[in-house]
């Protein structure tokens, strides 16, 4: 080890002559004037030089309009993927929180709501269905403007090269939460680590080179659609590097090429959509994946995970299973006979899931939340509560409901539902059910519950 | 000259130009050792291939498939006049996009590759690739009875013509 580094000491100072080394042009004159040589060179053969990119259809407008829908739409992704992150109440307690390290990135947070009961279906199913629609439009964009990515020279000045360096933040930021995002709405978790940690995180890093860009690039989006779809000429500064010098003849118009990505993006809405509105459209999303009923009856409807898949036993939710409610010093031991002897409750709410899937409002029967806290003693003032399943570990084994979704008399733990029994799948014997709290935190299979402890 | 306009000699840009980027860097990077704080290089591969995948993999792959389109029903390809252009190619290109297109989103459920799919919703993990064989099979029929239909119109005024040449010979005898 130390022998080679001497060796390639010995070497590098072999290399230069000790006569002159203070005579050498510096590093950066040197980086200068091979830059200008290449400039004055020319491009090399290749998607560097301009005429090497043939389509008629490149040019400012098309990449305007392009870049127009995807301002409106990556703002209306961001918005609702930060409501998504609050609804989850991450700064009650650290198992409401998938991403503890966020210092100051949760900066916006606050007391996710319970009214209006659908806040959290709406926002989710916005929020992946224009995620899903969005695809064509940014493949089209990228196609739009890829001659600029073999731009030459490579980097124009610093400033240049600084913002090249945001764009790579800003395409790979795009690819890399699209990709996320699709993939886990298909529970494909090839992806290199949790997808809240990295959704979260990729979409900070990808937001402020947006920004960037906008700012950046606006005053020419709208100087060229202004101008109108009439072609500027290649090399101007008007055709912004886009225009090809050398185009093919057309085989299809530029608003035809729109409207292409336009069906792409229906298409994909149609095979979509129908899984966040459920009924009779579930069956019109042929390809999502909760576009159909997993059962008839009363509980057949859309499920997050199967009992199976989370590792529930018989012996876990038989005639042994008892409910534990805890607060204000006191503890109650509960049987499902003696819940179902108190007085029942009923609210109409939805499942609705992270994935962007979700169910109409069913019709839920049980106990509410503050007729459980007043068993313990807790009548005015109900604080926040732990609720915990039968399930052994997982990320959404328990969570903690605020004092406002605890105070809320829709707020029930549910022992049925449409009229029957809650199923094995659904959460039998008890499962809790919040108006407007993302799916994962109407914990199922519920063994106990805690008021007021800080957790 | 001013400061400013030495600054954006050396630069290339405005003052604003630099002090906005540092600032979206600065973010960048606060959520960036966030990002990857865990498996530091996977991340980063996904990061940086995902801002490759469109432009050196997808992009060529389909220009080439266009390339190829093109050269097979591209007959009328050039046509005159100002009439917006209607090659037979783009009665194959607009469908084969739209299935590629819901391929590229939806492949893990049509390829079945969600093993545990069925396990964890308790729906049927085989109905993904029918529904987009039977798709893509209608937006290819959709496309041929659009043709077809444009092909009758377009040729309205030669028919008409032949139907009035008959009807005058009828005529005449």
């Amino acid at each position: 080890m130390e022998a080679g580094d001497g060796e390639r000491e010995q070497s590098g100072r072999t290399s230069r002559p000790p006569s002159e080394p203070l005579k050498r042009p510096g590093f950066l004159t040197r980086l200068v004037a091979a830059m200008d040589s290449a400039v004055a060179s020319g491009p090399p053969r290749g998607p560097a030089r301009p005429e090497f990119w043939r389509s008629p259809l490149r040019g400012p407008w098309l990449t305007a309009v392009l870049g127009f829908v995807l301002l409106a739409g990556v703002t209306l992704l961001f918005v609702t993927g930060l409501l998504s992150y609050a609804a989850y109440n991450p700064n009650l307690a650290p198992v409401n929180d998938q991403t503890p390290d966020k210092g100051w990135l949760g900066f916006y947070l606050f007391s996710w709501p319970t009214s209006p009961y659908w806040l959290y279906r709406v926002n989710q199913g916005v929020h992946v269905v224009l995620g899903v629609v969005l695809v064509p439009v940014l493949l089209a964009k990228l196609w739009s403007v890829i001659p600029k990515l073999f731009a030459w020279p490579p980097v124009r000045s610093a400033g240049h090269g600084i913002e090249r360096l945001s764009l790579l933040l800003l395409v790979g930021g795009a690819g890399f939460e699209f990709a996320t995002g699709i993939l886990n709405v298909q529970l494909h978790y090839i992806f290199p680590g949790s997808f809240y940690v990295l959704h979260f995180y990729g979409a900070w890093v990808f937001i402020g080179a947006f920004v960037v860009h906008v700012v950046f690039r606006l005053p020419r989006a709208l100087r060229a659609v202004r101008y109108g779809s009439a072609q500027p000429e290649a090399g101007t500064e008007e055709a912004a590097g886009l225009v090809s010098p050398r185009p093919a003849p057309p085989t299809i118009s530029r608003r035809g090429a729109l409207g292409m990505v336009g069906l792409g993006a229906f298409a994909l809405f149609a095979v979509t959509a129908g899984q966040s509105v459920g009924g009779w459209w579930r069956r019109t999303a042929l390809l999502a994946p909760h576009g159909r009923e997993p059962g008839s009856g009363p509980n057949g409807f859309q499920i997050n995970k199967t009992a199976a898949s989370v590792g529930i036993r018989p012996g876990d939710i038989g005639p042994a299973w008892r409910l534990t409610v805890r607060g204000a010093g006191r503890r109650v031991v509960l049987t499902r006979d003696q819940l179902l002897a108190m007085r029942q409750r009923e609210a109409a709410l939805p499942i609705a899931c992270v994935e962007g899937w979700s169910t109409p409002d069913q019709l839920w029967s049980g106990v509410r939340l503050t007729d459980l806290a007043a068993l313990v003693g807790l009548g005015a003032d109900i604080p926040h509560a732990l609720v915990e399943s039968v399930q052994r570990g997982g990320a959404f084994s328990s969570a903690v409901l605020r004092d406002n979704q605890v105070r809320d008399h829709r707020s029930l733990l549910a022992l049925r539902v449409n009229g029957a029994v809650l199923s094995y799948d659904h959460g039998y014997p008890a499962r809790v059910i919040v108006p407007g709290a993302p799916g994962v935190h109407n914990t199922k299979w519920v063994t106990r519950v805690t008021f007021g402890e800080p957790v | 000259m001013s400061k400013t306009t030495g600054f954006r000699r050396r630069y290339g840009a405005s003052p604003l130009h630099l002090l906005l980027v540092l600032a979206s860097f600065a973010l960048a990077a606060y959520a960036g050792v966030r990002l990857l704080d865990g498996d530091t290089l996977g991340v980063a591969l996904w990061f940086v291939g995902a801002a490759l995948l469109h432009d050196l993999v997808l992009l060529p792959l389909y220009a080439v498939t266009d390339r190829a389109a093109q050269r097979l029903f591209g007959r009328r390809e050039g046509g005159v006049g100002q009439a917006p252009p209607r090659p037979g190619v783009n009665h194959v290109r607009v469908p084969l996009f739209v299935s590629g297109l819901l391929l590229l989103v939806w492949w893990p459920l049509v390829l079945r590759q969600v093993g545990h799919y069925t396990a964890a919703t308790g729906l049927p993990a085989d109905r993904f690739l029918g529904h987009w064989l039977l798709i893509t099979a209608a937006l290819f029929v959709a496309s041929a009875a659009i043709l077809l239909a444009r092909r009758w119109h377009e040729s309205g005024p030669r028919r008409r013509a032949a139907r009035g040449r008959r009807r005058a010979r009828g005529a005449t005898k």
